[in-house]
């Protein structure tokens, strides 16, 4: 494939893969824990009224701009050595970058689950009451009838993480190791490395692979939501 | 190009199947992110000082300037230290600004950056310790092959920049506060001209992107010719004003160091292995490799770690006259002296 980071021993494939896999992992780590935080959240917002619930909504709703870099700078201040996190010892690590991508992911997956929970009827929270449930069973009924939207308010958080490259390159510091091991780097970072090198056709190979994947993400989010529609019709 | 896509989609399938497993190996709450390096450190991991052959974590952490890092150089490097220090590297790519600021928070353990002026305020103010120097290599100033300001072949930088200026030709300035950015600053203030105007634009970006940018534009620029020599297929830039390595002015110089994070600021920082890194790369074999190594088949960094003289600040023999003006401050002088003594002739 094109010169791909010819130093490399084997012509980049442990480069191309291991960026690959980080990027996975820190994204799909990034959205797994936003929606194991939005979803309660969003379903707490959504049943209860009490003031100031409109600007909450406005709030998150605004969250969803949060510009990446300023997330990726406020993250690296805090988690830098002599930052108030520093003893955590995190700053340029996965983790970093799992952070920050959470903190732009979460809300976009609140704003979205939010609106697909409130469109949930009353009648099913009542049901689920009336069938003798605890908030926990209601919950998870409304979550069931919620699904679609909570699967496209997944998917576009994901869609948020793995995309974004301002925030991650500012705490994760694009750190690949000498044996062409991806540390921190993913694949919106190693695009910027090669436009930087003016290697645009294989930046471009790498941008190729990120569609790729976020069309295969999107694929599976609309096969479930056909599988769910199925089950529906029956 | 079917072949092309078959192994588009090879790797696609690798790569999903790869990161799947890369999550649900790294999930483990056990495994701490320092085990993830993909072999050599299994079993080592206990923790400092534990490990045989093992220097503090065993892991090093350089903030080094983007001309290091995009010519490959550290590429060559860095295998070679790690195999014999057992230390894993973790090079963060920034210009010597960002460097030096992460390494005052604390975040870096050695850095390797290029601008001497803010070096000496580094470790002025305590957070660095055991400079050396490493290598040089110089500035050029680099323009469109038909060179529209007409500066061609100027021997003096100040000159050059004072032209582009009246002639209002576009330059491109890194403008990130990198080593090559502070360089040019100190050469715009040299001329006593202050680069304003919609000719003169700071892009903010590393030397490779700024090169680029300036090739698509017809623009000028000032280049490290380390970078300016590993990019010259990929660009459509002349060299304009030669740097000191060419017989060019001396202002020009571009003479790189290495320094350790102090461990009396931050407890934490590998000190043991920064200093091992700063005891390799001034070897006779770290020396060497940076000798031997070449892009385009030119050499890029001359090494000036190792020399048979006394090792005091700006060591010049007495007797010693360059052929250049003869009020040279002293750190020009030695400059000039190490170019004399590393620089072939027919460079």
């Amino acid at each position: 494939m094109i010169p791909l980071q010819a130093q490399l021993p084997d012509g980049g494939w442990t480069y191309v893969v291991s960026i690959v896999a980080v990027s996975l992992y820190v994204s799909l780590t990034a959205v797994g824990l936003s929606t194991l935080f939005s979803l309660p959240v969003a379903l707490g917002i959504g049943f209860t009224d009490f003031r100031g619930k409109r600007l909450v909504t406005a709030v998150v709703n605004t969250g969803m701009g949060f510009p990446s870099v300023v997330v990726g700078l406020v993250v690296l201040i805090l988690l830098s050595n002599s930052g108030p996190l520093g003893s955590l010892d995190l700053a340029f690590t996965p983790r970093a970058m799992i952070l920050s991508q959470f903190i732009l992911a979460t809300p976009v997956l609140l704003s979205v689950s939010l609106s697909a929970v409130e469109g949930v009827d009353q009648s099913v929270r009542d049901a689920a009451y009336a069938m003798g449930g605890t908030r926990v069973d209601v919950g998870l009924a409304v979550i069931k009838e919620a699904r679609f939207g909570i699967v496209t308010a997944i998917l576009a958080g994901f869609g948020r993480a793995i995309s974004e490259v301002g925030s991650i390159l500012i705490v994760g510091g694009n750190i690949v190791y000498s044996d062409g091991q991806s540390y921190t780097r993913t694949l919106t970072t190693a695009i910027t490395v090669e436009a930087r090198q003016g290697r645009y056709e294989v930046g471009l190979v790498l941008g190729v692979i990120l569609l790729a994947l976020v069309l295969a993400v999107n694929g599976l989010g609309s096969w479930l939501r056909n599988q769910g529609r199925g089950e529906r019709s029956v | 190009m079917s072949m092309q896509r078959r192994r588009f989609l090879a790797s696609l399938g690798a790569a999903s199947v790869v990161g799947l497993a890369g999550c649900a190996g790294e999930s483990d709450p056990s495994g701490s992110t320092a085990t993830q390096t993909g072999g050599g450190a299994d079993g080592q991991s206990g923790g400092a000082q534990t490990g045989s052959g093992q220097i503090g974590d065993g892991e090093l952490v350089l903030a080094t300037t983007t001309s290091t890092y995009d010519t490959g150089l550290l590429d060559a490097l860095h295998p070679v230290f790690e195999e014999n220090y057992g230390v894993t590297m973790k090079t963060i790519p920034k210009g010597t600004g960002a460097s030096l600021r992460t390494a005052r928070d604390g975040d870096a353990d050695v850095i390797l950056v290029h601008a001497r002026n803010a070096e000496d305020k580094f470790m002025q103010d305590g957070f660095g310790v055991n400079r050396r120097d490493v290598m040089f290599n110089d500035f050029v100033i680099v323009g469109p092959e038909d060179d529209p300001a007409g500066i061609n072949g100027m021997e003096s930088a100040t000159e050059a920049f004072t032209t582009i200026a009246e002639s209002e030709s576009t330059f491109v300035s890194r403008g990130d506060d990198s080593g090559t950015n502070k360089k040019e600053l100190l050469v715009w203030d040299e001329a006593g001209t202050d680069p304003s105007g919609e000719w003169y634009r700071a892009v903010g970006k590393g030397m490779g992107d700024t090169l680029v940018q300036a090739s698509q534009t017809g623009a000028y620029t000032l280049a490290d010719r380390g970078t300016y020599l590993s990019m010259q297929t990929e660009i459509d830039l002349a060299i304009h004003v030669q740097g000191p390595l060419q017989g060019g002015p001396v202002i020009l110089k571009n003479p790189y160091g290495v320094m350790a994070v102090n461990p009396a600021k931050y407890d934490d920082v590998n000190y043991e292995a920064a200093m091992a890194y700063i005891g390799f790369l001034t070897s006779p074999t770290g020396q060497s490799m940076i000798a031997d190594y070449t892009a385009n088949g030119s050499q890029l960094f001359f090494p000036n770690a190792i020399a048979e003289e006394p090792n005091f600040g700006q060591y010049v023999p007495q007797g010693y006259t360059a052929q250049q003006a003869s009020s040279l401050s002293p750190q020009d002088k030695e400059y000039l002296y190490w170019v004399d003594e590393q620089v072939p002739a027919d460079y």
